[in-house]
């Protein structure tokens, strides 16, 4: 049994490679937790981010910053009232944020971050990541139809349409990323995401600088089809809450609303993932051929450490910078003990050989984080498309591009 | 449950489609409670997908009846009541009925007091330009200028209220002039505020003006002509949007605008961007005009003279001021007694509201809302 447990750790490949089911189990365990964390603490950041974009404060009450915010949110939406609306379709709106929520979470089994930390490396692991992501637009449309209502039903069609049509520019991109991999002594490309990763480990170059510009087009091409893919600003039609109130799921509310909104945001790390597997070299730290040597490889195996000191340190600063009143005497010393906690995490990241083994997952993070980021700025800057326009990018715009860019390649590596 | 298609007058839904498609039109209600309907409009849609073929505007659920309370009050007592029509700028609603009352009187408010009006007025008009700046954006999905110009407006609110001591609804102006001299640093608090709007101004254009997703959705939406404004008596920026050239400010100069030296802003093609310009254009020459007038306001009394007990001769009175948002009228009748016989309001907002239907007709949901948040309107003015 024990030797079942350790064997996993030096077979230096993934839990569904090595076939160890309960190594796979834990994956999925902690992967599902730490996309649990990863939009709790989207949800606080994107306030505070928004917020201060916005010359505003953002949530400060609950906790210091803020920081028990999405916890009281998600208590307050767990407790609820459990609201059917009574001329729903009751199965079909029961199972509509069901179908939403595990599609956006099933995508995760084949995200790599790092070269053993995924569940499991299919060999197909890019289309099974486009195709489960795009069943989710099932759920949308159910969603909208079951609540019979004319807001949601416009929220879904309109929803459907996007996804349907903005797809298929980013299947074009993604197609002429896996044409690059292909461009080794034996000719042939792989599908499975740790296998792109590793090609653009063994061609000493990220995607999105292959074949200047034509990967970044490319790649700008995904990173706009996945904005609309994903339903965010500005393509955040299907819920234009100042044209369709809520969009597809204005008739829900409490625990089922929390699910569409877990799935919009496990949805968003998804399509980053994508696009940081396929473009930004996934788990690779920047620079490996420019800043190369062993010197280098220990001064970026610290940076997840430092990171998360210098976390620690804005924590420690806000404490000595809270008011010096009773009142906020609690509130201080959270601040002080979350602030201890990143600096534990920080001093847990220093010991060498977790270092090693964190860094992969560090790196992969920290790109979707970038990734994240951006979304929160493109809501904070962008209006909304129309319809007509929003169809008209994808269609005239973003496919042509992406069908270009797909040919070019193909010649480019031909020659 | 009600059949909401019965409360049609003109929207009948058509046939449904007899091809294999099966389509037929659909009625959907906008409102009251709808957030981007700036306030409790209800518009009835009649759409073909998300092409609207048809709208109808339904009004009265913020209706007070303003305008049969007046019968009721005398000439002073009815004056803080016009603040609460158009909520976003009370100072502009108090001058216009100040204005119309002294008219019936015949008295003159003297030229401090006329400096003060403008001062504040312009103030008020840079506030109203601004709520309605960031609230249009929002509407089109751009929730930042919002914030920006929230901000920005606090200051001119913080300006009434040391002036007045009130915020939103001011009652800043009295029949004959103003009651209020004006307070200590006043005059540096406005120049203060100049130095700190005019990069602001910049600021919300920057984000604006040249954005793509913003030009898009704005240009050739919800274009009116300029017969077309003429015909619907739609006036302010929307009629000047259009390209004609017409300001009660320069027309008919009240209070003492002809004193000063700013421009009208015109657009050319009457759609949303041009609007928008125009709007931001307007913003500028506001400012122009406090510039000016904050730099000689003469010494003198604030008052006129005006009887203890308000009792116009019999007559009647039209008198009509530049609002923020077009041309707001007062009609004032008098039959010799201390209240008015008749009080009969021109808001700019109802009457821009009638052009809804024909700015939208033939295009998208979206611009639905894009058009009521450029025709500018507050219900409270609208219902009255």
């Amino acid at each position: 049994m024990l030797n079942y447990i350790t064997s996993y750790l030096s077979s230096k490949s993934t839990p569904g490679q090595a076939g160890n089911m309960l190594w796979a189990f834990i994956y999925i365990l902690l992967i599902f937790g730490g996309l649990s964390v990863a939009v709790i603490a989207m949800n606080w950041l994107e306030r505070k981010i928004l917020a201060h974009m916005q010359v505003r404060l953002g949530p400060m009450r609950v906790g210091p910053h803020g920081l028990l915010q999405p916890i009281a949110d998600a208590i307050k939406l767990l407790i609820k009232e459990d609201i059917m609306p009574a001329e729903a379709d009751k199965f079909v709106f029961w199972v509509a944020p069901l179908i939403v929520v595990i599609t956006a979470f099933v995508v995760f089994i084949v995200v790599p971050f790092g070269p053993t930390h995924a569940v499991t490396d299919m060999n197909i692991g890019i289309l099974f990541m486009l195709g489960v992501s795009s069943l989710s637009v099932l759920g949308v449309v159910m969603a909208g139809w079951a609540s019979n209502s004319h807001y949601p039903l416009m929220g879904a069609l309109r929803s459907s349409a996007q996804m349907v049509s903005y797809e298929i520019a980013m299947g074009l991109a993604v197609v002429s990323a896996i044409l690059m991999t292909s461009l080794n002594s034996t000719g042939t490309g792989t599908l499975s995401m740790i296998g792109i990763v590793q090609a653009q480990q063994a061609q000493h170059t990220w995607f999105v600088f292959k074949f200047f510009p034509l990967g970044l087009i490319a790649f700008v091409v995904f990173a706009i089809a996945m904005v609309a893919e994903t339903n965010r600003a500005p393509f955040d039609l299907p819920e234009a809450e100042s044209e369709l109130t809520a969009g597809f799921h204005t008739e829900y509310s409490g625990f089922r609303w929390s699910l569409f909104f877990l799935a919009e945001y496990s949805a968003m790390i998804a399509v980053s993932s994508i696009a940081v597997t396929l473009w930004l070299g996934g788990w690779l730290r920047p620079f490996p051929t420019w800043l190369s040597g062993d010197t280098w490889d220990f001064v970026f195996s610290l940076v997840p450490g430092v990171t998360f000191l210098f976390l620690a340190v804005l924590c420690f600063r806000s404490t000595v910078r809270m008011p010096k009143h009773p009142y906020f005497r609690v509130q201080t010393m959270g601040l002080a003990a979350f602030g201890g906690l990143l600096a534990l995490i920080a001093i847990a990241l220093f010991i060498p050989s977790v270092r090693d083994r964190i860094q992969d997952i560090y790196w992969f993070s920290a790109k979707v984080a970038g990734f994240m980021y951006l979304y929160i700025w493109y809501r904070g800057t962008f209006p909304r498309y129309r319809f007509d326009q929003l169809m008209k990018v994808g269609w005239k715009v973003l496919l042509p591009t992406g069908l270009g860019v797909l040919v070019l390649t193909a010649v480019w590596g031909v020659f | 449950m009600p059949d909401t298609t019965k409360y049609l007058s003109h929207l009948e839904l058509g046939e449904p489609d007899q091809t294999f498609l099966d389509t037929n039109e659909l009625i959907i209600n906008m409102g009251p409670q709808h957030p981007a309907t700036h306030g409790v409009l209800r518009v009835i849609l009649k759409l073909d997908g998300e092409k609207v073929l048809g709208t109808e505007c339904v009004i009265g659920y913020l209706h007070r009846g303003v305008e049969k309370i007046a019968e009721n009050r005398t000439y002073a007592m009815f004056n803080p009541y016009v603040d609460r029509m158009d909520y976003v700028a009370a100072v502009s609603n108090g001058l216009g009925y100040c204005e119309a009352v002294e008219k019936l009187l015949n008295i003159q408010a003297p030229p401090r007091a006329n400096y003060i009006r403008v001062i504040l007025t312009e103030l008020n008009r840079l506030a109203s330009h601004m709520l309605w700046l960031g609230t249009h954006a929002l509407d089109i999905g751009a929730i930042t200028p919002l914030f920006y110009t929230f901000r920005d407006r606090e200051e001119i609110l913080k300006i009434f209220e040391k002036y007045c001591g009130a915020r939103l609804t001011t009652h800043a102006f009295r029949i004959g002039g103003c009651l209020y001299e004006t307070y200590e640093g006043f005059e540096q608090d406005v120049t203060k505020f100049l130095k700190f709007v005019t990069p602001k101004i910049g600021e919300y254009e920057e984000l604006l003006t040249t954005n793509r997703i913003w030009v898009e959705r704005t240009r050739g939406v919800g274009a009116i002509s300029a017969k077309d404004c003429i015909a619907l008596g739609v006036t302010g920026p929307v009629l000047r949007a259009s390209g004609v050239k017409w300001d009660l400010r320069k027309a008919q100069p009240y209070a003492n605008y002809a004193e000063f030296d700013f421009e009208i802003p015109t657009g050319k093609h009457g759609d949303t961007y041009d609007r928008y310009m125009v709007r931001m254009q307007e913003m500028r020459q506001s400012l122009r005009i406090i510039e000016q007038a904050v730099g000689k306001i003469p010494e003198g009394p604030i008052m006129a003279k005006v009887p203890k007990v308000i009792k116009p001769a019999v007559g009647e009175i039209y008198h009509s001021i530049e609002a923020p948002k077009g041309e707001l009228g007062y009609f004032i009748v008098s039959d010799g007694s201390t209240q008015p016989y008749r009080v009969r309001v021109r808001p700019p907002s109802f009457v821009n509201l009638q052009a809804l239907d024909l700015m939208v007709r033939g295009q998208l949901v979206a611009d639905v809302i894009a058009v009521i948040g450029t025709l500018d309107i507050v219900l409270g003015e609208v219902d009255r």
